[in-house]
């Protein structure tokens, strides 16, 4: 596998919804590429005839009575949110004015 | 009892000298609680402390072992069995009314509105709850050098590292400032710094240890397990944790093996090891493995053979692929965990200037620290568009072999897998922090047995430099009653070696300070 430019290095940041720096970028690209290539010999095991294991212990997962519980209270769920607003947490709009309207 | 003989009893003698009124749990409390304060200056274990909490609780404990005291043997005996007994928990476990931080700044500040069902479980069976420890951040480190908060230093030697990523919790017991701490375990995170501090660390089957209320790093891996200074002490803590529970679809309703609170000692523990089969898997006696590290393990393996087990070389063929198979899958679940840090419904935020995406970014961006960041951008790499199948696919694959290794050994009829825990013991701060992969390396001999979910426990075996070293016993799935037993057999064969007489550093003595 070839390595990874800054473009791809920036892009995977992008995904991941990571704000870096210019030199935390360049940083990672090193980091990641020196990884990588200690990984490089997996593409070499015969995986040919094996199915993916998502998990390896299996058990059986039982469906639990569909029965109402307790929750939080709304205050405990909201305890930390950066900001609120009544029983809601209050973000930034996503729509502005103009496409609600 | 008093003074330095609370401080120092393991839990099972502190349960003894509270039902018989040797000792009060409110005595040992001031005791660890003063310690702490004395000597956290130096070893920096603990980031959260519940002094007041925590001398209210023994003090109700005491009352309940007066009331049963008054009513008789049977009343005593019914009594939980973690009743006083102080504890520590990793600085990711709920615990409503505590900061939870995971030991990352994006975490700063969160106060638990519940409990983990740990947490709820070890309220239930009485224990005493000290504070949270501190960790590598997100669980993610081996030295617990990527703390946001602090460095904590290994008893054994300050200018070296405790472990991680359950540092805190590991140098807390190993330092005795407390007699049990719980950990969690996705690569070696329990069993490494067990290892490194001289001490009982226990991973758990996957499934046996509910991790609801556990902050998640990569949950196909984690497991919630004990730190202790005997194997009785941490099966009396596995049992107060384990069992099903409805808020975890992944914990088992495998039950527990009622020998764990009474397992064997003495001679009849020693005489348990004879004619169990152990495999020693020759991949991990690895390349760079100190000598001491070596000679202490085979020396152990002897001790084993001398007492009546069997003890034969086998090979798990797919252990050289671990490590990347495991730098693949846990980064991977860790990208997709770490998502629900976005400065929106709690942890640190950034958003309310700019736009929405320039808030996640600034947020995310500035709250996760340098390894966090590396895993994050590994994980999302090994799931995007055109590398899922090259690499997280791949290593899926690749994770069916290393099960299936571990199950040729059960097939041909052995108890348990014999191995070293590290192959280092404790090195100086900074060794490792300018090479991620040197980190990595260190869990080379532990994280195979997460990729199969079996559960693993590291015991003290010796020393090397005058550092602990541990040895390893994996085994079948939900067989912990079993290797718990060996531990105790272990324990039993080697409780007059000259290893075991020597100690951590006190503490006190290095000029310790307030936390």
């Amino acid at each position: 596998m070839s390595d990874l430019t800054r473009a791809e290095v920036e892009r995977v940041a992008a995904l991941a919804r990571l704000g870096l720096t210019s030199d935390e970028l360049g940083k990672l690209q090193g980091d990641l590429n020196l990884i990588l290539e200690q990984w490089a010999h997996l593409a070499d095991v015969d995986t040919s005839s094996v199915l993916p294991s998502a998990q390896t212990i299996v058990q059986a997962m039982p469906l639990r009575e569909d029965a109402a519980e307790p929750s939080l209270p709304v205050d405990a769920a909201l305890q930390n949110a950066p900001a609120r607003s009544g029983g809601f947490v209050r973000v930034q709009a996503i729509l502005s004015e103009e496409a609600d309207g | 009892m008093s003074g330095e003989s609370l401080r120092r009893a393991t839990a099972t003698e502190l349960r003894a000298a509270f039902q018989s009124g040797a000792a009060t749990s409110r005595a040992v409390t001031d005791e660890l609680l003063n310690a702490i304060e004395r000597e956290d200056g130096v070893l920096g274990a603990w980031l959260h402390l519940r002094h007041a909490e925590a001398r209210a609780e023994a003090d109700r404990a005491d009352a309940r072992y007066a009331a049963a005291r008054a009513s008789g043997a049977a009343a005593l005996n019914a009594l939980p069995r973690l009743l006083g007994i102080p504890v520590a928990l990793k600085d990711l476990v709920n615990l409503t009314g505590t900061p939870t931080t995971a030991g990352s700044r994006i975490l700063e500040g969160y106060v638990s509105p519940y409990d983990a069902t740990i947490a709820a479980r070890l309220k239930e069976a009485g224990a005493v709850i000290l504070g949270k420890t501190n960790m590598d951040e997100f669980a993610m480190g081996s030295s617990t050098e990527f703390s946001a908060y602090k460095k904590t230093v290994n008893p054994w030697g300050i200018d070296r590292v405790p472990g991680g990523s359950s540092g805190g919790s590991s140098a807390a017991v190993a330092a005795y400032h407390a007699p049990l701490s719980i950990g969690t375990d996705t690569g070696g995170s329990i069993r490494q710094p067990a290892s490194l501090t001289g001490i009982v660390g226990i991973k758990p089957t996957y499934g046996r240890v509910s991790r609801y209320g556990i902050v998640a790093f990569a949950s196909s891996l984690d497991q919630v397990g004990p730190f202790a200074r005997s194997a009785q002490d941490a099966a009396l803590m596995l049992h107060a944790i384990a069992g099903a529970d409805q808020h975890d679809a992944t914990s088992s309703r495998s039950p527990l093996d009622a020998t764990l609170l009474n397992l064997p000692s003495g001679d009849a523990a020693a005489s348990a090891i004879r004619g169990k089969r152990f495999a020693l898997p020759k991949e991990y006696f690895v390349p760079g493995m100190e000598p001491g590290v070596e000679r202490a393990v085979r020396d152990a393996v002897a001790a084993l053979e001398a007492a009546g087990g069997i003890v034969e070389e086998v090979s798990l063929p797919t252990t050289e692929h671990a490590l990347a198979t495991y730098y693949i899958v846990a980064p991977a679940e860790a990208s997709a965990n770490l998502a629900r840090y976005d400065g929106i419904r709690y942890g640190d935020s950034k958003h309310g200037g700019g736009d929405l995406l320039n808030g996640y970014l600034e947020t995310r961006g500035r709250g996760f620290g340098p390894e966090v960041r590396r895993r994050i951008m590994l994980g999302t790499y090994a799931l995007s568009a055109g590398y899922y199948d090259a690499y997280y696919v791949k290593a899926q694959k690749v994770r069916t072999l290393i099960a299936r290794d571990f199950d040729r050994v059960w097939e041909s009829g052995f108890d348990a897998i014999v191995a070293p825990t590290s192959p280092q013991v404790a090195w100086k701060f900074g060794a490792k922090m300018s090479d991620p992969v040197s980190m990595y390396l260190a869990d080379a001999c532990t994280l195979p047995v997460n990729m199969a979910g079996l559960p693993g426990i590291s015991i003290p075996c010796g020393l090397s430099e005058d550092l602990p070293v541990g040895l390893q016993l994996i085994g079948k799935p939900w067989s912990e009653a079993e290797l718990l037993s060996i531990s105790a057999g272990y324990e039993a064969l080697t409780a007059t070696a000259a290893w075991r007489a020597v100690e951590p550093h006190d503490l006190a003595k290095l000029g310790g300070g307030a936390v």
